[in-house]
């Protein structure tokens, strides 16, 4: 089981008639119980590859393997969630098969225990993001991706959410595909870092950390980050790829 | 409290009207009162309400079902639309009386004449309008049904549907008033009973007093069925909605 991404571009056709190339070639592959980061400029086509990879997309070059039965949880960059069903709904309506200990479970964790029963509507954004997590985690995923899930939420309530990624990820093999602009969350969560150009997006530098996950101090990271910001001023977005800079 | 305020003051402004213009044209409340309760105990009051309510809601039932299934088909497939759209413009051009007319010359003065001319008359306002509903559905929220793989049904009873609510809402409102008024003419022409039957006699007899009578009636079940059915049906729809202010 593994998820292989090969695409060779894709094409947007604007309003105005003009076509524009919004992916360059791009191709790598995930596997189970492996994060990837992808990191890259706003704009550079980044949701428009997780949405080919999610199959939402299939006007594009290349090809796209995921296992046929994988199950996917989706933390989209807005929260997505039905703003006509309470918050338990929501996350029971994508994961009709969550067991309630487990639901409990996910709720105590998010924080969201107060707030089963709520509408959409009168959660905050803050809130509304830890829902969509939930749902996303409910149902068990093969395949999570994550949108910039930790956007606009506080530090604290944020490396909590780091965390609980983390212990995900560690109790299942399941392959996540994580979208970010934080370095620090790139670091702290990914396995493989993806760093991404400007439009027509494709893969400059592919960066493997070595230490596992739950090894990683904050020494540790400070110094992936500093080796980090040494090559992106050496290379200035080069195209060297594969060195361990751990 | 203020709807009945409202509701005096055009029983003051009716009676004050009736005494300047005289009982024959324009008779007063207590007379016409007189009529609704004559009729009522002798039955035929219930006879003909009863008539007009079972056409009215098999013609509703059927055009609504009809034509949000339509509405909604139009909405989603471009194919549809385009194959659909021209048989929509001059369905909703044609007059209610040519349809009802022709219904009859066509399948003789029965009921399933006069329900089918009526629920025609009907179809395609509500097509319309859940069309639009359909088209306004959030692609978003499609988008998040389908990774989640929400099995077809699921997705559309809790994704689509509450979406759609308050079209369907409008349309039954719009469509409920439309029957209203067509359902009459069509007893008028070709039925032995039922509200517009009588009221085509009392136009014959030139008999105000029962020609209000049997309107009245009518319009006080209409309003009865719109506050107890179609209200709490649209709050309930719209209820996770925020208040406006």
């Amino acid at each position: 089981m593994r998820l292989e991404v090969d695409i060779t571009g894709k094409t947007f056709r604007s309003a105005a008639g003009g076509t524009h190339e919004v992916l360059a070639p791009l191709k790598f592959a995930l596997c189970p119980g492996e994060v990837g980061v992808l990191i890259g400029p706003s704009g550079c086509g980044k949701s428009t590859m997780l949405r080919i990879i999610l199959g939402l997309d299939g006007d594009f070059r290349g090809h796209v393997a995921r296992p046929p039965q994988a199950r996917i949880g989706m933390v989209f960059q807005e929260p997505r969630l039905l703003p006509w069903r309470s918050v338990e709904q929501n996350v029971r309506l994508a994961a009709p098969d969550v067991t309630e200990a487990k639901l409990s479970e996910l709720f105590r964790i998010l924080e969201l225990d107060a707030h089963r029963s709520h509408f959409p509507g009168e959660l905050s954004l803050g809130l509304a993001r830890r829902v969509a997590l939930a749902r996303a985690f409910a149902v068990e995923p093969d395949l999570l991706v994550l949108d910039e899930p930790l956007a606009s939420l506080d530090d604290a309530l944020a490396g909590r959410l780091r965390d609980e990624i983390a212990t995900l990820v560690a109790s299942r093999p399941v392959m996540t595909l994580l979208v970010t602009h934080s370095l620090d969350d790139a670091i702290r969560l990914g396995d493989r870092l993806f760093f991404l150009s400007p439009r027509p997006a494709r893969i400059l530098a592919e960066v493997p950390i070595g230490i596992p996950r739950e090894a990683r101090g904050d020494a540790a990271i400070a110094a992936i980050k500093a080796g980090l910001a040494r090559r992106v001023q050496g290379e200035q977005g080069g195209e060297r790829s594969g060195r361990d800079v751990s | 409290m203020l709807r009945l305020l409202s509701f005096a003051l055009f029983l003051a402004i009716w009676w004050i009207a009736a005494l300047f213009v005289g009982g024959a044209k324009l008779p007063s409340p207590p007379a016409v009162l007189q009529v609704m309760i004559a009729e009522a105990s002798s039955g035929a009051l219930f006879l003909h309400l009863g008539a007009t309510l079972a056409r009215v809601t098999l013609a509703f039932v059927l055009a609504m079902s009809l034509g949000s299934a339509i509405g909604y088909l139009m909405g989603r497939v471009r194919l549809a639309d385009r194959l659909g759209d021209p048989w929509l413009i001059l369905l909703l051009n044609l007059p209610a009386l040519v349809v009802i007319v022709l219904a009859y010359i066509w399948a003789g003065l029965t009921e399933t004449a006069a329900i089918a001319a009526i629920a025609i008359n009907k179809l395609p306002t509500a097509v319309v309008t859940l069309r639009e509903g359909t088209r306004a559905l959030d692609r978003s929220l499609d988008e998040m049904a389908s990774v989640f793989a929400m099995p077809r049904w699921r997705a559309f009873r809790h994704v689509a549907l509450p979406q759609l609510a308050p079209y369907i809402a409008a349309a039954a409102r719009s469509g409920l008033s439309l029957v209203w008024k067509i359902v009459l003419v069509a007893e008028l022409l070709g039925r032995p009973n039922g509200v517009g039957f009588e009221i085509g006699v009392a136009f014959q007899l030139f008999d105000t007093p029962r020609l209000l009578a049997y309107s009245l009636t009518f319009a006080a079940v209409v309003l009865v069925i719109e506050t107890l059915l179609v209200q709490p049906f649209e709050a309930r729809a719209t209820r996770w909605r925020p208040r406006a202010a």
